[in-house]
């Protein structure tokens, strides 16, 4: 079937099996490889979007679902040359080993900092439950914390 | 550097310059020297000076770029580990470049230095940290000499600074020079090495050089690989251990279904190749195998054959008369066994490859932590010469081990020559969870004897393990006979407090029916819980403090005095015996590992009936620090996948088919597990540097379970620890 939305800004037509999984349509289709596939059945959170702002496990997530709507990745997060204040944090803490389940734990922080501006550390723990086998939680939490500061002093500014 | 090591040096380097069409310089190092095989194979594997052989004749380590970048091609892969950054500042170093002019870039078989090892054992630094600086700093030499050749002066009235050559009032960047030397000249003799006290940038805590690429989510990892026209494979694996592989009955008609390009059957395994990874899926699902089942394994029977005095037992480890001391009668004897369950990688990133084979060449990208064992098997298995197969590594999502072995290139290529096109393949999250190569279960009884005065007479370790190093790719078979016991089962299992005057460890050595490999640290993590939990045992029916139970048994070499060093700064700096409030305790356990001493101090609650650790405070030394930041990082990530490993992480076998097979139901640490409080104290104890990846990891387990026996009275013996 054909399947249109906006990806990272831009309008994107897809001709496919309305049941393929977001996760491919944008890594294979439309080459898009910063969302990592990790284990296929929602459980890692490694293939963490954003579909109209919520956080979104793409490889559980059919394609069709995402007609018409708006789709960021970790590509489409900071605008242009300015990064997205959970990069910023991300970059200042030193955050990734490895890297490859990054991307998920920045839109999945991203889209917790709409939803609550200044989370503690209980609500970071309720909230943030993808897996990093490198194990980079602890900076990770003082990343979310610290791109919460960031992302009120722009919106101050 | 002194006389007597000038002509080792020389001799040892031999290099290679070409012209790369106009644009700069290439420098190579030839032959460099193999060290001799050592008394225990494992201090090879972790002290060896690696060969970095090319017999493609290249062997390109840097490449000077006519804008002043300097490509860096790394024969270590990138895992998380930071080895790109540690080894940039080593050679930026020597080059005298700022960190920023380097680009390190991942070795290709065709271009580079091959590592005919592996990226693991926590020695991607130490087994660099003389090679690497030597080569940068001869080819800083050699710019040095070439400008002074342009400019007309001689090379001693120049100095290299920030990437330009400055002197007699002139200057030129690195790049000018290589767009206009004409003839290379090669140092008489391998240049001094920069003194540390005038290093710039070895022991800075420089952000790490992935850092960006990795914030932005850049097509880095293998799994991110493409080529034009590339298809998608699915390679159909067991769910089943001990089968053997007997063909497909359904060929043809899978052949059929949409979007299928060709099913592949081989002698060892069957295939498909798509125009769509979910094509690929939906077919291999739809292959009707033939699966011989050799035999169906229960749980029980892997822990009957895991056990201390069945299989093979090699004494590793013997001072005085232990053994005797041990079984005299009447003596008290303390007793007790420990036991640690079978576990897996869990690496994010599955492993795969992207293959394409042509009629007389194979190009693979992929994550692999042995590259030239990895281009070697892909060779083989499709009638090439080494030199045929370009390998290209690409960053690894998580290694961990998980990727010293590597069939799955053989199984990409054979799928590629079958259609004659890219096909990228890589395992499902299940596939991954059932044909893991896994950490093996252990099992240990240690036994001890107190003298009157409350000290350790006599201390034996026995330790059943199934394989760890033995039956890899990295451990030629020829070899097994020489090493005896496995080497990486019985890592961490030798006593390190010898001034126990009687001391002795027993490796039983169990080849299990299923692939078991090395896991972050090897033996590290379940030898250390066991000898740490006993040593606090002994400590407790001594009456004693358990650190200056573990002084008074510290030697005085200098692996001594480091490890001694490190438990009393993690003792001063965690406030070990502080009051502690109500319903929290103190544990505390130390470990050496690939040279590097670490210690821990555990602050552990109970809080739900589960085990909560708050904080952990632990000092390394990692003997000369190249990049603080960086050891930092690798501590805490190791304190914390240790910490999941010992209170959760668990696979079973069941009907021979091995579980879990999805993250969740293999439990593992979590944000809200990791303890809020991380402190790194970092210890420069050494002539030279160690490993950092994974002895940090060592004593987490045993802290943990000391602090809930402290908290309790509960003895933790068994990993994954749960509170009865």
């Amino acid at each position: 079937m054909n399947i249109s939305f906006v990806l990272n800004g831009t309008e994107q037509r897809v001709d496919v099996d309305g049941n393929t999984p977001l996760l491919w349509v944008i890594r294979d289709m439309l080459n898009m490889k910063g969302t990592k596939f990790g284990c296929g059945k929602a459980a890692c959170g490694a293939c963490t979007l954003h579909v109209d702002g919520q956080a979104v496990r793409s490889c559980s997530y059919a394609v069709k679902f995402a007609q018409s709507k708006s789709v960021t990745t970790i590509e489409g997060l900071s605008q242009g040359d300015q990064l997205h204040p959970v990069q910023q944090a991300w970059m200042e803490e030193i955050v990734p080993q490895c890297g490859y389940c990054q991307p998920g734990f920045m839109m999945a922080t991203a889209a917790l900092l709409e939803r609550i501006p200044h989370p503690t550390d209980e609500d970071i723990d309720k909230n943030i439950v993808n897996i990093c086998r490198c194990a980079t939680y602890y900076r990770m939490r003082k990343a979310i914390h610290r791109a919460a500061e960031i992302k009120q002093a722009q919106s101050n500014a | 550097m002194s006389n007597e090591q000038k002509p080792k040096s020389k001799s040892r380097r031999k290099f290679l310059v070409r012209s790369a069409i106009g644009l700069g310089v290439i420098i190579g190092g030839g032959a460099l020297g193999l060290s001799p095989m050592r008394r225990f194979l494992a201090i090879a594997v972790d002290e060896a000076d690696l060969a970095y052989s090319n017999d493609a004749g290249v062997n390109l380590w840097f490449e000077v770029l006519a804008d002043n970048r300097i490509l860096f091609h790394c024969p270590k892969i990138e895992m998380g580990q930071g080895a790109f950054t540690g080894l940039a500042q080593l050679a930026a170093e020597e080059l005298k470049v700022p960190i920023s002019m380097i680009e390190v870039v991942n070795s290709s078989t065709a271009k580079g230095p091959v590592d005919g090892f592996s990226t693991g054992g926590s020695n991607s630094i130490s087994g660099l940290w003389v090679v690497l600086r030597e080569l940068a700093a001869t080819m800083r030499e050699m710019l040095k000499n070439g400008a002074a050749d342009i400019m007309g002066v001689n090379a001693t009235s120049l100095q290299a600074k920030d990437g330009v050559i400055s002197g007699n009032g002139k200057t030129m960047s690195y790049g000018e020079v290589v767009q206009q030397v004409t003839e290379w000249k090669e140092p008489e003799e391998t240049p001094t090495l920069t003194q540390r006290q005038d290093w710039q940038l070895i022991g800075k805590p420089i952000p790490r050089v992935d850092l960006k690429p990795k914030v932005m989510g850049d097509p880095i990892f293998g799994m991110d690989a493409t080529m034009p026209g590339m298809l998608y494979g699915s390679v159909a694996r067991p769910t089943q251990v001990d089968v053997s592989f007997q063909g497909v009955e359904n060929a043809a008609e899978v052949e059929k279904m949409p979007g299928v390009v060709k099913v592949v059957v081989t002698e060892d395994f069957a295939g498909v190749v798509a125009e769509s990874k979910t094509a690929a899926d939906l077919a291999k699902e739809a292959l009707k195998i033939n699966w011989k089942v050799n035999k169906v394994w229960q749980q029980a029977e892997i822990e009957e054959m895991i056990k201390v005095g069945s299989g093979k037992a090699f004494v590793i480890q013997k001072e005085g008369r232990a053994k005797r001391l041990l079984e005299e009668e009447g003596a008290e004897i303390m007793e007790a066994e420990y036991f640690s369950p079978m576990a897996a990688h869990a690496q994010i990133e599955p492993n795969g490859a992207l293959a394409y084979v042509e009629a007389d060449k194979a190009t693979i990208m992929m994550a692999t932590q042995v590259v030239g064992i990895t281009r070697k098997e892909v060779a083989d298995s499709l009638g090439f010469k080494e030199d045929q197969v370009e390998l290209i590594p690409m960053y690894a999502g998580g290694g961990f081990g998980r990727r010293l072995h590597t069939p799955n290139a053989m199984q990409a290529a054979a799928l590629s020559k079958a259609v004659g096109k890219p096909v990228h393949c890589f395992f499902s999250r299940k596939e991954e969870f059932q044909n893991d190569t896994f950490r093996p279960p252990t099992h240990h009884v240690l036994r001890g004897r107190l003298s009157a005065d409350g000290k350790i007479e006599a201390f034996e370790h026995q330790v059943s393990s199934g394989d760890v190093a033995f039956g890899s790719a990295l451990l030629p078979r020829a070899l097994t006979a020489v090493a005896g016991a496995d080497f990486g089962a019985w890592r961490g299992g030798l006593n390190q407090y010898k001034a126990i005057p009687n001391y002795r460890t027993v490796s039983w050595r169990v080849k299990l029916p299923f692939a078991t490999s090395w896991w972050r640290s090897l033996g590290l993590l379940a030898n250390t819980f066991a000898i740490e939990s006993f040593l606090d045992e002994m400590a407790h029916k001594a009456g004693e403090d358990p650190v200056q139970f573990r002084l008074d048994h510290i030697a005085d070499d200098e692996r001594s005095r480091r490890l001694r060093a490190v438990i009393e700064a993690t003792a001063e700096k965690g406030e070990w015996g502080k009051p502690m409030p109500e319903g929290r305790a103190q544990g505390f356990a130390a470990s050496t590992d690939a040279n590097t001493p670490a210690a821990h101090v555990v602050e552990v609650s109970i809080e739900k009936g589960e085990i909560k650790v708050h904080k952990v405070t632990c000092a390394i030394d990692p003997g000369i620090a190249i990049n603080p930041d960086g050891i930092r990082a690798q501590s805490e990530g190791a304190i914390i996948m240790g910490l999941g490993a010992s209170l959760f992480e668990k696979m079973e076998i069941k009907d021979g088919v091995i579980g879990p097979t999805i993250y969740g139901a293999y439990k593992m640490a979590r944000m809200k597990h990791a303890p809020k409080e991380i402190d790194i104290i970092i210890l420069e104890n050494g002539s030279k540097p160690s490993g950092v990846g994974e002895p940090p990891l060592g004593p987490i387990g045993a802290a943990i379970g000391n602090a809930v026996f402290k908290l309790t009275g509960q003895r933790l013996r068994s990993m994954p620890m749960e509170l009865s």
